[in-house]
């Protein structure tokens, strides 16, 4: 934070109160949609789309007991996958980070570059051999499969971010306890992971968003086993029908999580952040 | 009234229960039965029953995927092209069970409905409508059962109609359509004139504006597959809708598929809607519909063309993949759920046979009750599906078969192209004559690779 | 992130000449990566050679590179390409305006400011096809839309968004998503800038535009470079908005390349020029990272230098 304090003036104090003013209006009108949303939740279909908007309103709770019925499994799934994916991309992505950075050789830049490109296929593009695959090796309507698809996905991520921040580390601190005859776990969790820390946690935090907000591949390679939160979503939309108030209620439940858990590790992220890359 | 459904079934199950042990039933162990289905209504409250159906079959099991339209079209053709073998039932249309009974995908209903003689003799073949059956044919086989069927009709508010002193032929054509909406749109009070689809997709704006080239006496291709968008007939049915839409439209028209549209006839803003007669019953519920007592219904318009294809043909059916392995089993469940039994269940648990599935027996449309609950429309959706001629749909002759569509495994891509087109002459990006052009050339492309053009 | 290939350098002498425990801690991941990228890859890449219709198992001829032919000489690629390029730089670019605005903004002290950041970050939070509902239903719809009621209720005629200005639609509703993100990181850059350069800057009289331009400034760019890859990466495969609030029309106003890809392969079942168009987006997101790392690169020598 700034330390200086600036001596108090009237208009100064005007201009803070308007800047506050100001960033309360844009944080609320970027949340607005949302609150709308959750508020439909709580309408008939009818009052969804009423024009003038429906305000004041008697809250049903309908769309609420119909969104239950099928949850539990599909929050099942989500957290294994999201957070199954996520301890997998760093159980993997982590040492091949720390490597890439204390023991580099002339091949770690080009392959930290294949690593990201390896995230550029739009993946539309390979779902039918995926498709094969999954079939061939059982793993269709699995949440295994699910969890091994988004750990594809977000391994790329932790190597490309944590390289990064252990990229931030001083030399120096390795260096001394090389001097000391450290071992190469010693280096690695003793001395590596500790710094890191902040930013594995800020990583974390993108991997499951990422993962808990993925619709393609759950959609194309679950079916009713192993199907996420993002395939029960789609049970709440039809071609036929309005289900705008029905399909709030079970969005409502879908980000009620993730957002709460983002919530709660944002100082988490920000903290992580300031440690890592964009010092 | 889902509750009420979970005690009468749970009693089912409990009672089938002691049954099943009495007869000592419990030795086989029991198979799952995965189906796939669509997000629509009538599909739901099939999933609701399926207590019913395993207490009558205990040694069957149903799993259930339930998701939209779209969504389920493209993951239940992955699995089945690479023969995945995920689903044992799948809910596919008119358009697809030809083109898949081709590929040697489908199960043939014939004999599997030999192999279970007791079926055969209860679920009564000849009580299906039969356009609707022959579109379900290939090679003069079955290959799928309708669950439930729809054709087009006219919608309309008639408390418009009356404030503005007109009256709603039951067979409009196109022109008198036109001149209602020009006397009921009344943007500034937030009320259109007519509500047509917009949104681009073959299932979605050209499965309405076919049936309008249709009657207006166009057609896609001729006999030897030379694709005629450009013809007169495309351009002045392309002119009537972008200039009837953009005059008289509901706005958001390029948005607008049948939700869109149901929102804006439901609330009652809306002056007249064309499109699947399935909304009849979303616009007689108080729960979706602010219109109940006013929404009056008529036939699909017909245009200066031809009075044949003016209306489509659609149906939501049951399918056994080849690649199922409990073909038996899952057929049981489909000549229940598409039976003469089950559509009386729905009446019986939904409490009024206005909500059965409807479309696809003689024998809905001869029961009292329900011309007594649907009378308003059972009328014009029997008439519209039995002269929906899939072989027979144009002015002049073609060489595929569909209403609404060309049953060739191209047209998903082509109609969804001119579709695109269709869409952009309406949001002004293009002209009528340059969206007739790219569109012909698209169908040209078709016919040429296809190998459909010798 | 320019900074893992100084690092790189810079750490070169510093490692030790047993390279094994290195390669083991490495070959986990690579081998992970290699058989679930590189096997469908190399799967696309051949099916790109084939005319392969997934609703007709009867023709699937090979036709080589055909597909390709085909891809680069239809002059309905070139707005696909188009849609694709402004899609992604104006997205970037109004993220990182906005991101670095709200991040100043929120860097003071303010009343509840923990509240109002928290709710600001909230879009990023929801799934894309969420998000395109939303937009599409309750605000962009002219008659049910709530930007739609807010007009006509200052007496403006409703805007028809989604047919009008569909491409900007497109990129309202993305930027909405993104934005929180670009905040997110900028923010936290702005919080880590050491107070001694700023304390000094004061001492010797800069103005707060100064301070802006010659200290701020140059301590975002690597934040700057985090946004713009990752988002980068992320917004060449967005076609989940595209996909339900226009279905990339109308005509093809709104079709990036991504939304094709999807056309061709669940619109058309074309899987061979679904293929093949993947593979070109491949190559086209690599040159594109390629020209961006070039680009940050010199200006980071620059900046060492200076």
């Amino acid at each position: 934070m700034i330390a200086t304090k600036p001596p108090t003036y009237p208009w100064r104090t005007a201009k803070n109160v308007a800047l506050a003013l100001l960033a309360w209006v844009i944080a609320l009108t970027f949340f607005f949609p949302i609150a709308w949303m959750i508020s439909s939740a709580f309408k008939t279909e009818n009052q969804a789309f009423a024009t003038p908007p429906v305000i004041i309103f008697q809250p049903i709770f309908d769309n609420f007991s119909l969104a239950f019925a099928k949850y539990g499994p599909a929050l099942k799934n989500s957290l294994i996958a999201a957070i199954g994916s996520t301890l997998l991309s760093f159980l993997l992505g982590l040492p091949a980070a720390f490597s890439m950075v204390f023991y580099p050789n002339s091949r770690s830049r080009s392959t930290l570059l294949w690593v990201i490109s390896t995230k550029m296929m739009p993946p539309v593009g390979v779902i039918v051999p995926l498709y094969l695959i999954f079939k061939d090796l059982q793993l269709l309507d699995t949440i295994f499969g699910l969890t091994l698809m988004y750990t594809t996905m977000n391994l790329p991520l932790v190597i490309w971010m944590m390289h990064s921040y252990l990229s931030e580390i001083p030399i120096e601190i390795l260096e001394a306890a090389r001097v000391d005859g450290a071992s190469l776990q010693h280096e690695f969790l003793r001395i590596a992971m500790p710094l890191a820390a902040p930013g594995i946690a800020s990583t974390a935090l993108l991997c499951i968003i990422f993962a808990w907000n993925e619709a393609f591949f759950a959609l194309n390679l679950t079916n009713v086993d192993g199907a996420p939160l993002s395939v029960y979503i789609s049970g709440f939309k039809t071609t036929q029908g309005l289900f705008w108030a029905g399909l709030s209620a079970a969005a409502t439940l879908v980000i009620l999580p993730v957002m709460a858990f983002g919530w709660s590790a944002q100082r988490q992220l920000v903290q992580g952040l300031t440690m890592g890359a964009v010092k | 009234m889902k509750s009420k459904v979970w005690i009468i079934s749970a009693g089912l199950v409990s009672s089938a229960a002691i049954a099943a042990l009495a007869t000592g039933a419990f030795a086989q162990s029991p198979v799952t039965v995965t189906i796939a289905t669509v997000n629509n209504s009538d599909m739901k409250t099939m999933e609701s029953l399926t207590n019913v159906f395993e207490a009558a079959n205990p040694s069957i099991n149903l799993k259930w995927n339930v998701l939209p339209e779209n969504e389920l079209r493209q993951k239940v053709t992955t699995d089945i092209a690479t023969g995945a073998g995920s689903y044992d039932v799948a809910t596919i249309g008119t358009y697809e069970v030809p083109i898949w009974a081709k590929n040697g995908w489908l199960n043939s209903m014939d004999a599997l409905f030999d192999r279970n003689a007791s079926i055969k003799a209860s679920y009564d073949l000849a009580d299906l409508l039969t356009p609707v059956r022959l579109g379900l044919s290939y090679n003069k086989n079955l290959y799928a059962l309708p669950f439930y069927a729809e054709s087009s009709m006219t919608f309309y508010n008639k408390a418009a109609f009356a404030a503005a002193k007109l009256t709603m032929p039951v067979k409009p054509t196109w022109t008198q359509i036109q001149t209602f909406a020009a006397k009921l749109h009344k943007p500034q009070n937030g009320f259109f004139g007519i509500c047509l689809r917009g949104l681009p997709g073959w299932g979605e704006n050209m499965a309405v504006f076919s049936t309008m080239v249709n009657t207006f006496g166009g057609r896609w291709f001729d006999t030897n597959w030379n694709a005629t968008i450009n013809s007169p007939a495309w351009n002045s049915a392309l002119t009537f809708y972008v200039n009837l839409q953009k005059k008289y439209g509901a706005p958001g028209a390029t948005g607008n598929g049948f939700t869109e549209n149901l929102t804006y006839m439901s609330q009652n803003k809306c002056g007249m809607w064309i499109d699947a007669t399935v909304a009849a019953g979303f616009l007689k519920d108080p729960r979706q519909s602010k219109i109940v007592d006013t929404v009056g219904f008529a036939n699909a318009p017909t245009g200066p063309g031809t009075p044949k294809g003016s209306n489509w043909l659609w149906s939501w059916s049951l399918a056994i993949p080849k690649s199922s392995k409990v073909s038996d089993a899952a057929f049981k469940f489909i000549t229940w759920a598409t039976s003469k039994e089950y559509i009386a269940l729905v009446a019986k648990t939904n409490g009024t046979w206005a909500s059965v599935p409807p479309g696809t027996r003689a024998s809905t449309y001869a029961n009292p009750e329900y011309k007594k609950a649907a009378g308003d429309f059972a009328g014009i959706t029997l008439d519209s599906i039995n002269r929906a001629d899939p072989t027979d749909a144009t002015k002049d002759p073609v060489p595929y078969v569909g209403v609404q569509f060309v049953g060739i495994p191209e047209f998903q891509a082509l109609g969804t192209q001119v579709g695109q087109y269709v869409a952009g002459a309406l949001a002004g990006q293009y002209s009528v004559s340059q969206a007739l052009k790219l569109g012909q050339t698209a169908a040209e492309k078709v016919a040429k690779e296809g190998g459909y053009k010798k | 992130m320019t900074v893992q290939h100084r690092s790189l350098k810079k750490k070169k002498n510093a490692g030790r000449t047993s390279k094994l425990p290195a390669l083991l801690l490495l070959a986990p991941a690579l081998g992970f990566l290699i058989l679930t990228t590189q096997v469908p890859f190399i799967m696309t890449i051949y099916y790109s050679l084939f005319r392969y219709s997934l609703v007709d198992p009867f023709k699937r001829p090979f036709i080589g590179l055909e597909n390709y032919v085909t891809l680069f000489t239809d002059p309905l690629s070139v707005p696909v390409l188009l849609n694709t390029l402004v899609l992604v730089l104006s997205v970037i670019a109004l993220t990182i305006i906005f991101g670095a605005a709200l991040a100043l903004l929120f860097n003071r002290p303010f009343f509840g400011r923990s509240v109002a950041r928290t709710l600001l970050i909230g879009p990023f939070f929801i799934m894309p096809v969420i998000t395109a509902l939303i937009w599409k239903n309750s605000l962009l719809n002219p008659v049910f839309g709530l930007f739609g009621m807010a007009s006509q209720a200052l007496g403006f005629e409703a805007i028809d968004w989604l047919a009008q200005y569909p491409m900007v639609s497109i990129i309202m509703m993305v930027t909405w998503e993104w934005t929180p993100f670009a905040l997110l990181i900028l923010l936290t850059s702005l919080q880590s800038l050491p107070t001694d350069q700023l304390e000094a800057a004061r001492l010797d009289g800069a103005s707060q535009l100064q301070e802006f331009w010659f200290i701020v400034m140059p301590h975002w760019t690597r934040a700057f470079e985090v946004v713009v890859l990752l988002e980068a990466i992320f917004i060449l495969q967005i076609y989940g908005e595209i996909y339900i609030a226009t279905s990339g029309g109308p005509g093809l106003a709104t079709t990036n390349l991504p939304f094709f890809i999807f056309q061709k392969a669940f619109g058309e079942y074309s899987i061979g020029m679904a293929s093949a168009a993947g593979v070109i987006a491949v190559v086209i997101a690599n040159i594109m990272t390629a020209l961006f790392l070039r680009l940050v690169n010199r200006n980071a020598t620059l900046e060492v230098k200076s």
